[in-house]
């Protein structure tokens, strides 16, 4: 077997015209933005068709030039993708075998962007997205690594090899050795090279994304039922409850995180049950959320009332009560057949939700002072509702479009603090192919063999940036309205 | 004015009470102290053993006695050990029993003692906060120019091409975590493999001697992710202020565009950001740490890494106190600041 080039015969044509458009596009972008000070504002011009005149002179070229070359660009990163698909095996390299394995990603990207655009002016919210660029990008990014984690997780589609066979031989090889006979996977090379432990780092890379894509949303989903639940009350009643609130969340928020991890994600503090006290504490906050929501809709009518909150607190409670109950803690009275599932970094989960809670606590207060006094709380007020209705089913839906783009950054943070465990090897066993784990495996070795540490870095950091960008289009949609 | 500064101060020491006692409450739980007990005596005690080092170095007092000895509220411990030998918290190495002073805690000045650096916490700690500053010194000077010019230039024509460019570079800045950067910084400037050994990928000679080769890879590190939150607050406060009544006068009598920017706007559009610089202390903070260890320059934030890792007890709460007050502190300035650059603001 021979080893893999980076883009293979493919790169041959492909390779030198990329680089000049490369060039073409750097000179161009930096004419513009040099020429862009010194240019009078845009007046605009129409001609008699109704038609607007374009920009001339220097400027307008030069924009006119950046425009085509970035679209030439793109044409040649989806010919990098889509070229490979039709050769045979190694004839377009590295990124040609990469593209070739994430062939149902993208085939559901696709889908998913037609199905979107297609349909877009009946979806809300969700459907504007598709009106701005950056947040289509965003989408795109966000989803490459949902649709990854999916293929993975349930299908064990995408990776080339066992995330944690090791192989002889192949420690610390460079991007597209080919493995020893016999130990081939799916694919007959390491297209990213091998790490330390002589481990596939694209199988790692991609069995990573499996964690981040468990843990973040929900974490993130618990932070906010949390944050929810406390600020609405606080910023609504004010007072001492507001007072006592604040200060413990402003008390949180004072520890730098990197301490408050140090402090918490230890074995040591594990055994102490510390952390399943935290979360017997903070899950149980979602069974208040959702009681609470049912019981202000519908308390006037106890019947439907019992029939819509029994089964849905049951199931929730038995969640509950499945999350926090593991075996070999301090909270283990479940017996076995009633344990759905164990967590098994419930300390990572809990301190990222306990980290994340407070600030968000503190945007649903803010939202909550402005919003209660507007006229609609008035006349629910006058209407004689009570007070969690008010807050859950008046003041919470018209406070949605904020949070809803918090929630995407918040997600994106949550990440980063995810890898930023993983970077110190808190929490997580050293196994583990969570990015931040690999990034700190790969860092060690980082100036003698750059290759291990590289992908996972690049792969969290196309999460978080797609996250942003989507919370930045939504944000730029959401107050179109 | 006077009343708010003497409340926010009241609210700062109360914070730092509740934080230092967390810090001492989950340093001194039961595992923790027999990892110490374990880690400073010897790895293969047994239980007897751990609990006797334990006793006789007075670490099973109850939880709130050790505190207010920490604090220098209550009397240091004076004990006579199992094996005869009498430790007394205050006491200097050499000191004899007699002369020994009755209260040290951190009212009285004393930070205790490091059992891992082996060396009294008050002189560790300055010298690796003196490295932070230096660290953080040329961070301010990287980031804060550069943000500030970022956000103007983009906030100064909203909805432009520039405008675009610009705010996309500043989202990708700060999804772009110090350990990701970090690490990419060092593969293409610190090795051989894209050609471009330009830098140094470690940090430990700046301590000493700090050059642009072995500086620059860890202050760019730490700037990128401060910088691109600072650019887009002021570029939010720039906008706003370009749609402000004034600044469509002075267009309609006529002032040149850069005038305009210069003279009218900047001088408002930057009242926003100073709050958000203050503000960005306790983040950069974490960058240190992620930076520090990265890098492996002896500052503030390896200290943090190292005492943790080893439960380091009174290091560990030298640290927090430190960066407790430097959180606080910043957020008290800022807020002052804020209305001091702001007129418009008053407390009631």
């Amino acid at each position: 077997m021979e080893v893999l080039t980076w883009t293979g015969s493919l790169g041959a044509i492909l390779n030198p015209i990329l680089t000049v458009l490369v060039a073409a596009f750097a000179v161009a972008l930096i004419a513009q933005l040099v020429l862009g000070l010194f240019a009078a504002p845009v007046t605009l011009q129409s001609n008699a068709d109704g038609s607007l005149m374009a920009r001339g002179g220097a400027l307008g070229m030069t924009e006119k030039a950046t425009k085509w070359l970035f679209f030439g660009i793109l044409a040649i990163c989806v010919a990098y993708i889509v070229v490979p698909q039709v050769l045979p095996y190694g004839a377009a390299g590295i990124v040609g075998e990469i593209s070739k394995r994430f062939l149902p990603v993208w085939t559901a990207l696709v889908v998913l962007f037609i199905v979107s655009i297609r349909y877009k002016r009946r979806l809300g919210l969700y459907g504007k997205l598709f009106d701005s660029t950056i947040g289509m990008i965003g989408f795109a990014l966000v989803m490459f690594w949902v649709f990854t984690a999916i293929f993975f997780g349930a299908f064990n589609m995408i990776a080339t090899h066992e995330y944690l066979s090791q192989v002889s031989g192949m420690k610390n090889v460079v991007p597209g050795t080919p493995v020893p006979e016999g130990t081939a996977g799916d694919v007959s090379h390491y297209l990213l090279g091998g790490d330390n432990l002589a481990r596939d780092v694209f199988s790692r890379v991609v069995a990573g994304s499996v964690f981040v894509m468990a843990i973040a949303p929900l974490a993130t989903i618990f932070a906010f039922m949390v944050g929810i639940t406390l600020g609405l009350p606080a910023g609504f009643y004010g007072g001492k409850l507001d007072t006592v609130l604040s200060f413990l969340a402003n008390l949180i928020l004072a520890f730098p995180v990197i301490l408050l991890f140090y402090l918490l994600v230890t074995p040591e503090i594990v055994l102490t049950g510390i952390p399943s006290y935290m979360a017997a504490f903070l899950f149980f906050f979602p069974i208040i959320f959702f009681g609470v929501l049912l019981n202000s809709r519908y308390y006037t009518q106890p019947a439907k009332r019992t029939a819509i909150m029994a089964p849905v607190l049951g199931v929730l409670a038995w969640l509950y009560l499945s999350i926090i109950n593991q075996p070999g803690t301090v909270i283990d009275f479940l017996p076995s057949w009633l344990d759905l599932f164990d967590i098994t970094v419930l300390v990572v989960f809990v301190s990222v939700v306990f980290v994340n809670a407070p600030t968000v606590f503190r945007i649903v207060r803010g939202l909550t002072l402005d919003l209660r006094t507007r006229d609609y709380v008035a006349a629910a007020q006058t209407r004689g509702e009570r007070p969690w209705y008010i807050m859950l089913w008046e003041i919470l839906p018209n406070a949605r479009g904020p949070l809803i783009v918090d929630f995407c950054l918040r997600i994106g943070y949550t990440t980063i603090l995810l890898g930023t465990l993983g970077f110190f090897g808190l929490g997580l066993s050293s196994e583990s192919p969570d990015w931040g784990s690999t990034i700190n495996e790969g860092r060690r070795l980082l100036l003698i063999y750059a290759h291990p540490a590289l992908p996972p870095a690049m792969a969290l950091l196309s999460l978080v940036l797609g996250l942003n960008l989507l919370a930045d289009g939504l944000r730029e949609e959401s107050l179109k309205d | 004015m006077g009343l708010f500064i003497l409340r926010r101060v009241g609210v700062m020491l109360l914070t730092a009470l509740c934080l230092t006692f967390i810090v001492f409450w989950l340093t001194n739980l039961a595992p923790n102290l027999e990892k110490l007990a374990k880690t400073q005596g010897n790895a293969r005690m047994s239980d007897e053993a751990v609990t006797s080092w334990l006793e006789n170095r007075g670490y099973t007092q109850a939880l709130p006695v050790k505190y207010g000895q920490w604090l220098g509220i209550l009397p240091g411990y004076v004990i006579e050990g199992t094996d005869g030998e009498i430790r007394a918290r205050c006491r200097e190495p050499g000191q004899p029993l007699d002369e020994i002073s009755t209260f040290c805690g951190i009212l009285q000045g004393d930070w205790g003692f490091s059992t891992v650096a082996r060396e009294n916490v008050s002189e560790v700690l300055p010298t690796r906060l003196a490295n932070t500053g230096k660290l953080m010194f040329w961070v301010m000077v990287v980031m804060v120019p550069g943000a500030l010019i970022l956000g103007v230039l983009a906030g100064m024509r909203e909805g432009s091409r520039t405008d675009r460019s610009l705010s996309t570079v500043s989202i990708l800045s700060t999804a772009t975590p110090e350990y990701v950067s970090g690490v990419i910084f060092i593969s293409v400037f610190a090795t051989a493999t894209f050609g471009m050994q330009w830098f140094k990928g470690s940090a430990a000679s700046a301590v000493e001697n700090a050059t642009f080769e072995n500086f620059f890879l860890p202050v760019i590190t730490i700037a990128l992710y401060g910088m691109g939150y600072i650019a887009r607050m002021t570029r939010a406060s720039m906008t706003e202020v370009m749609t402000a009544q004034y600044i469509r006068t002075a267009r309609l009598k006529g002032v040149s565009f850069p005038k305009i920017v210069l003279k009218h706007a900047l001088r408002n559009a930057l009242i926003a950001p100073f709050t958000v610089i203050m503000l960005q202390f306790p983040w950069l903070l974490n960058g240190v740490v992620i930076v520090e260890t990265l890098f492996t320059y002896q500052g503030f934030g390896w200290e943090l890494v190292r005492a943790a890792g080893n439960n380091d007890i009174e290091m560990l709460l030298g640290i927090s106190v430190v960066s407790v007050f430097v959180v606080l502190l910043t957020q008290l300035i800022s807020d002052i600041g804020y209305v001091y650059l702001n007129p418009r603001i008053r407390i009631s």
